[in-house]
């Protein structure tokens, strides 16, 4: 299989990274060959193997419900790109296509 | 001077504690060292002169106070800049994360200074943990103290380098898919990484959670096993921490006894594609185990050949979703905020440049393995390839009690000789990927220098999950027998090529 530069157009966008043609470019055939590299997992497995996740065996690990002090509001604006009332300040959500 | 910097951490804690040194002078004389020589190094992305000797000055006022000291209390350490730090800034060696000062210390932190260790700075690290060399760093990349032309390995390359470079003689590091080992094995010191769950990772900068282990650094077996001590055990703040009882991994590295211990070398990990010194050093420290009383057996683990394309499928996925929270919308860096564009376009952005080109590298690669119509075929099956790593593990582990290897296939590279090509940097993490697949413990301990190139080879041990104590009893038989040929620790041998033999006490 070969990427296309339009397919990792594709991906940048879902990865909301803003990758210039350039990079593009460079990309795409470095991507062919790792994926090609990687690609023999796919054949080694058979259906009789179930997928491992994680390495532990853990299900549902829960803390006390407990109400515990939270962090500074003002600590934790401090490394805000942008604060407003003390709130986070973000541009605006609703685009074009909204 | 040069004594308290070549001092291993056990020493000097005890010197500390009955008060012939004193926790400021044993502080003072490593921040002096990194004046000296971190300009050549380049160890150190951040140094807190001023809370270091705070915190070495609190440690002596205990001590004035009659309080009993723990075991490493007031020794100094390096950190990798991965773990949160209040007080400092923690940039995961990205741009994206730029003098961020994180609001909270990660348990791992925390412990140590609970523990009274000394914090010296925070080291460089390819970014966000993603190479074998630090030339991924977004800041700049830290030399080998043995060859200033070669890579200190990575992605814990500055803490390792710190270590071998005498600028400290503990260090934290963690470990996804080598980032310990390789370093710890590219420059003559010790690097483990506990099993998975046996650290917590709550406040580390996450890459892939599932793979990612904490882990302690050093140039001694018992010094890495002492702090390993410190940092491990529950954190109920971490839901994959493991609520058992940490291995005794300090008795394992004192007594360092592998009479009658079963050793599997892994057939599959070396020979063949392996430097000759590499192999050469590996077979040698296998016979000086032996001749220790260990058993040697060869095991054939057949399905640790898809380890590695298994793990650039695996970690990339993970690495793709944990770093979607770098959204320029909390923290970190944003551009392109001029008030007409609108958040998405803000986020890719400051993402595209925030992020270095492997990340986004790795960050695309996750997003195809995940996406619709490739999942299963992608992230499926190396998560199959992954259930039959683990299991060629529990095969060998019902025959031999440690599995062991050359801990990367040469010694360190040159800077620049394989940036050009990803598949050749991660080749270099060929033999410890296995165990983050597995989440099992493993360690790398010098078994001596390359005939080839004069630069250090790592021996890497391999343990069950919450066997790490096996890894200590290896690694410190090993060490002892070694030592007692070579007259010292393999760092040793660069301090006094550096310092002339005098300083050394004949140790050549």
């Amino acid at each position: 299989m070969a990427l296309t530069t339009a397919e990792v157009a594709r991906l940048a966008a879902l990865a909301r990274i803003d990758l210039s043609q350039d990079e593009l470019a460079k990309l795409a055939p470095q991507l062919d060959v790792i994926l090609d590299a990687v690609a023999q997992v796919t054949e080694v497995a058979g259906d009789d193997v179930p997928p491992m996740s994680h390495p532990l065996p853990l299900t549902n690990v829960f803390r006390a419900d407990e109400v515990r002090p939270s962090l500074r509001v003002a600590d934790v604006l401090a490394a805000a790109p942008a604060v407003e009332d003390d709130r986070f300040r973000v541009p605006r959500i609703l685009g074009e296509e909204q | 001077m040069s004594e308290l910097l070549r001092s291993g951490a056990a020493d000097l804690a005890a010197r500390i504690a009955t008060g012939e040194v004193s926790a400021r002078e044993v502080a003072r004389a490593h921040l002096d060292r990194i004046d000296a020589v971190d300009d050549g190094v380049r160890a150190f992305l951040h140094v807190d002169a001023e809370r270091a000797l705070a915190a070495a000055d609190a440690v002596d006022a205990r001590r004035a106070a009659g309080e009993r000291l723990g075991p490493l209390a007031g020794v100094p350490l390096a950190v990798k800049d991965i773990f949160c730090m209040t007080g400092v800034p923690t940039t995961a060696g990205s741009r994206i994360l730029e003098g961020w000062r994180p609001p909270y210390d990660s348990t791992v932190v925390r412990r140590v200074r609970d523990a009274g260790l000394v914090v010296l700075g925070k080291t460089n690290l390819d970014e966000f943990a993603m190479g074998s060399s630090t030339e991924n760093s977004g800041y700049f990349t830290t030399h080998n103290p043995w060859d200033h032309d070669r890579i200190p390995g990575g992605s814990g390359g500055g803490s390792a380098a710190a270590l071998a470079s005498f600028e400290a003689p503990l260090a934290l590091g963690t470990d996804t898919g080598g980032s310990i080992r390789q370093p710890a094995s590219v420059t003559g010191t010790v690097g483990v990484k506990p099993t998975y769950g046996g650290t917590s990772r709550y406040g580390v900068i996450a890459m892939a959670s599932s793979l990612d282990q904490p882990g302690p650094c050093g140039r001694t077996v018992l010094d890495t096993a002492l702090l390993h001590e410190v940092i491990a055990g529950w954190d109920p703040m971490d839901s994959t921490s493991i609520d058992a009882p940490v291995p005794d991994v300090v008795a394992a590295a004192r007594q360092g006894d592998v009479t009658g211990l079963r050793l599997g070398v892994v057939k599959e990990l070396g020979g063949e594609g392996y430097a000759p010194g590499v192999n050469l050093r590996f077979r040698e420290a296998l016979a000086a185990l032996e001749a220790a009383g260990a058993e040697i057996v060869e095991v054939s683990c057949p399905n640790f050949r898809y380890a590695l394309g298994a793990y650039y499928l695996i970690m990339p996925s993970e690495v793709s979703s944990n770093l979607a929270r770098f959204d320029a919308m909390r923290y970190g860096l944003r551009v392109g905020d001029d008030g007409t564009a609108g958040a998405e376009e803000v986020m890719a952005r400051s993402r595209d440049a925030g992020f270095g080109e492997e990340v986004k590298r790795r960050i695309i690669i996750g997003t195809y393995a995940l996406s619709s119509g490739y999942y299963d075929a992608y992230y499926g099956s190396a998560q199959k390839a992954r259930t039959l790593i683990a299991r060629d593990f529990e095969n060998a582990f019902e025959s031999v009690d440690v599995l062991v290897s050359p801990s990367t296939p040469t010694t360190a590279f040159r800077i620049g000789e394989r940036t050009g090509d990803p598949l050749a940097m991660y080749a270099a993490d060929l033999c410890t990927i296995p165990s983050n697949m597995a989440g099992n413990a493993a360690g790398s301990f010098p078994c001596g220098l390359a005939p080839e190139d004069g630069l250090p080879v790592g021996f890497q041990v391999m343990a069950p999950v919450l066997a790490d104590d096996r890894v200590y009893r290896v690694g410190a038989a090993l060490e002892r027998e070694l030592a007692a040929r070579w007259g010292g620790l393999l760092t040793d041998q660069l301090w006094a090529r550096e310092n002339g033999a005098d300083e050394n006490g004949g140790a050549l």
